[in-house]
């Protein structure tokens, strides 16, 4: 690392490591009670473990993105981060407000809404604690030598992350009025300002990996993320398509949807020709593994996957059923896990001086993680298309059809354990790593 | 060739021009003159039902108008499905459910929430769903 304020990153991703194991557990227990097995409900019902899968997913990955804002940010601004200590305060109310909420929804105490679960009390120490990180990464860029692309692209990101937040607080008395600014945070978010903060830790991953000249790359960043808002911010209008709003967004939502696909094609042939171009060979190959997959994992997931559902005539018979589930966990996991492991997989070397990136477990770690997942998605997608022929062609009822697919369940609950072997193989290396220390600073000519 | 300011001008202007139409879009739909959700029939009691579905966090297993767990059944047309006698039995039992062998949460519910529950559901079923009505499980059985 050059900067000694860098080393706040690793507790980030330490605490992000931590809750990613714990959404782990959680998506096993919903599993099993899908095949059938639902021993825990009485301590943890499925809509317990469906908000604590699902928001622990939201806060590992801020606080992946947080860490690797306060890892790249002092490195491109050529700056110490302004204030390490509130970085700290920052981390652990970032820590004390998620598991206050997890601890919450274990007692009915939450709001009834996908993915914002967070109940409006806890909301409001939301905001101040991403102020409060917008604050130290805003102060330290003005304050910076330097203000690259990269960094206003991730800090763009991360800015209207925090204000796209917002109309998720907005109160209705009406239930289509909810998921329609409920879908402005959700949507938003996943395939809009954080494919800025996905494309940030991208360029700076590939300017470091590759070796390709700046300018280049960040040409290309700009075009990719304005490839994903023209498509993105309309694409919106695929979720609004059966939910009570009119019809206009059928056309909008279609035509935007079908573009979507495209800007992930443009940043996975990115990443790919970045590498080709590259002549810089650098030795942390794991890292470039978990770059280059993010890109292509991504669109495969988040581009092909969704595009199988989001036209309205097809999305008529797969919306609100596990078709949903099989696009969500691949998209997920391609354009944000990985890329938050891409970044912790290149920080902690530089973080902690020991070069541990040449051993067979963080080969296998990417590829049993990544062999799991796709087991997974191929499960759940097996499950959503014979979900979707028995319940809304055969016009079967719910629970009849949930006992016949329950057999893919147990293929899902094989394959999330090659993944969960995967990810412990993963975090055996971080925990090898070991904690940042002064000594791995490099010397300044 | 592109140069990196023509694709920051790609990327800005893009972004804005995008977010407008949104922005016109959304006000467009959400007009009076485009309701589709039978708005002025909010009620008192709905809005106290949809209270009770929010802080039960019912959507974490049932769907509605499509969006939830998909764990348990879409309840957007339930009214019309199950009848009200039915569904009040549900809510209001002291003891665990248990059809078909996956448990709901025994909510316990009194007379009246179990009223507000059944006034948000009835709203809700009579909204037009652009023809999501007719296809959502297994409601549509008796469109057909």
């Amino acid at each position: 690392m050059k900067y000694k304020s860098q080393k706040v990153a690793y507790w980030f991703f330490a605490l992000s490591m931590l809750l990613f194991v714990l959404q782990l557990v959680y998506g096993f227990i919903m599993g099993f009670a899908h095949a059938g097995f639902d021993g825990l409900h009485d301590i943890i019902p499925f809509n317990t473990a469906k908000a604590v899968h699902l928001n622990l997913l939201v806060v590992w990955l801020l606080s992946g993105f947080m860490g690797a804002a306060y890892y790249i940010i002092p490195e491109e601004a050529q700056h110490e981060l302004v204030s390490v200590k509130l970085a700290y305060v920052q981390l652990i109310s970032l820590a004390l407000v998620g598991v206050a909420a997890i601890i919450g929804f274990h007692f009915n105490i939450w709001e009834g809404r996908k993915f914002l679960e967070i109940p409006r009390g806890l909301d409001y120490l939301v905001v101040v604690n991403v102020l409060l990180f917008l604050g130290i990464i805003l102060t330290t860029l003005i304050k910076g030598k330097r203000r690259t692309t990269t960094a206003l692209v991730l800090t763009m990101g991360l800015f209207f992350a925090a204000l796209l937040y917002l109309p998720g607080m907005l109160p209705f008395d009406s239930q289509v009025m909810d998921s329609f600014f409920r879908w402005w945070v959700v949507h938003l978010w996943v395939e809009g300002v954080w494919e800025l903060i996905m494309g940030g830790i991208l360029s700076f991953l590939l300017i470091k990996l590759t070796g390709v000249d700046r300018e280049v790359i960040e040409k290309w960043l700009y075009v990719i993320v304005g490839l994903t808002f023209l498509s993105g911010v309309l694409g919106t209008g695929h979720h609004y398509y059966y939910i009570g709003v009119n019809k206009i967004w059928l056309i909008v939502g279609g035509i935007f949807s079908a573009l979507e696909p495209l800007a992930f094609l443009a940043m996975a042939l990115f990443a790919v020709n970045m590498y080709r171009k590259g002549e810089k060979k650098h030795p942390n190959k794991i890292a470039l593994f978990w770059t280059l997959g993010a890109a292509i994992v991504s669109f495969v997931g988040a581009g092909l996957l969704g595009f199988a559902h989001t036209l309205p005539q097809t999305n008529l018979y797969t919306h609100g059923t596990l078709v949903t589930a099989m696009h969500g966990h691949l998209a997920f996991w391609g354009a944000y896990a990985m890329i938050v492991l891409a970044i912790i997989s290149y920080a902690l070397p530089n973080l902690t001086g020991r070069k541990l990136y040449d051993g067979a477990r963080g080969r296998a770690a990417f590829w049993l993680s990544n062999i799991g997942m796709v087991g997974m998605t191929v499960a759940f997608g097996v499950a959503g298309v014979a979900q979707v022929y028995l319940e809304r062609i055969m016009k079967l009822e719910f629970m009849e059809v949930q006992k016949m697919i329950e057999v893919h369940f147990y293929v899902l609950i094989l394959c999330a354990t090659v993944f969960l072997t995967g990810i412990v193989l993963y975090i055996i290396d971080f925990v090898k790593y070991g904690q940042p220390t002064d000594e791995a600073l490099e010397i300044k000519n | 060739m592109l140069s990196k300011k023509q694709a920051r001008a790609f990327f800005l202007g893009g972004t804005v021009v995008t977010f407008l139409i949104f922005i016109g879009l959304t006000v467009y739909s959400l007009s009076k003159a485009q309701d589709q959700t039978n708005y002025e029939n909010i009620t008192e009691q709905v809005v106290r039902g949809k209270d009770l579905w929010d802080t039960n966090n019912c959507m974490g297993c049932h769907t509605l108008l499509g969006e939830g767990g998909y764990y348990a059944p879409e309840l957007t047309k339930v009214i019309d499905r199950r009848g009200e006698g039915y569904i009040k039995a549900v809510l209001m039992t002291p003891n665990p459910w248990e059809p078909n062998g996956r448990k709901m949460v025994a909510y316990g519910f009194s007379e009246e929430e179990a009223q507000d529950l059944i006034a948000f559901f009835d709203w809700i079923g009579k909204i037009d769903l652009n023809g999501f009505e007719t296809v959502v499980s297994p409601l549509a059985k008796d469109k057909n």
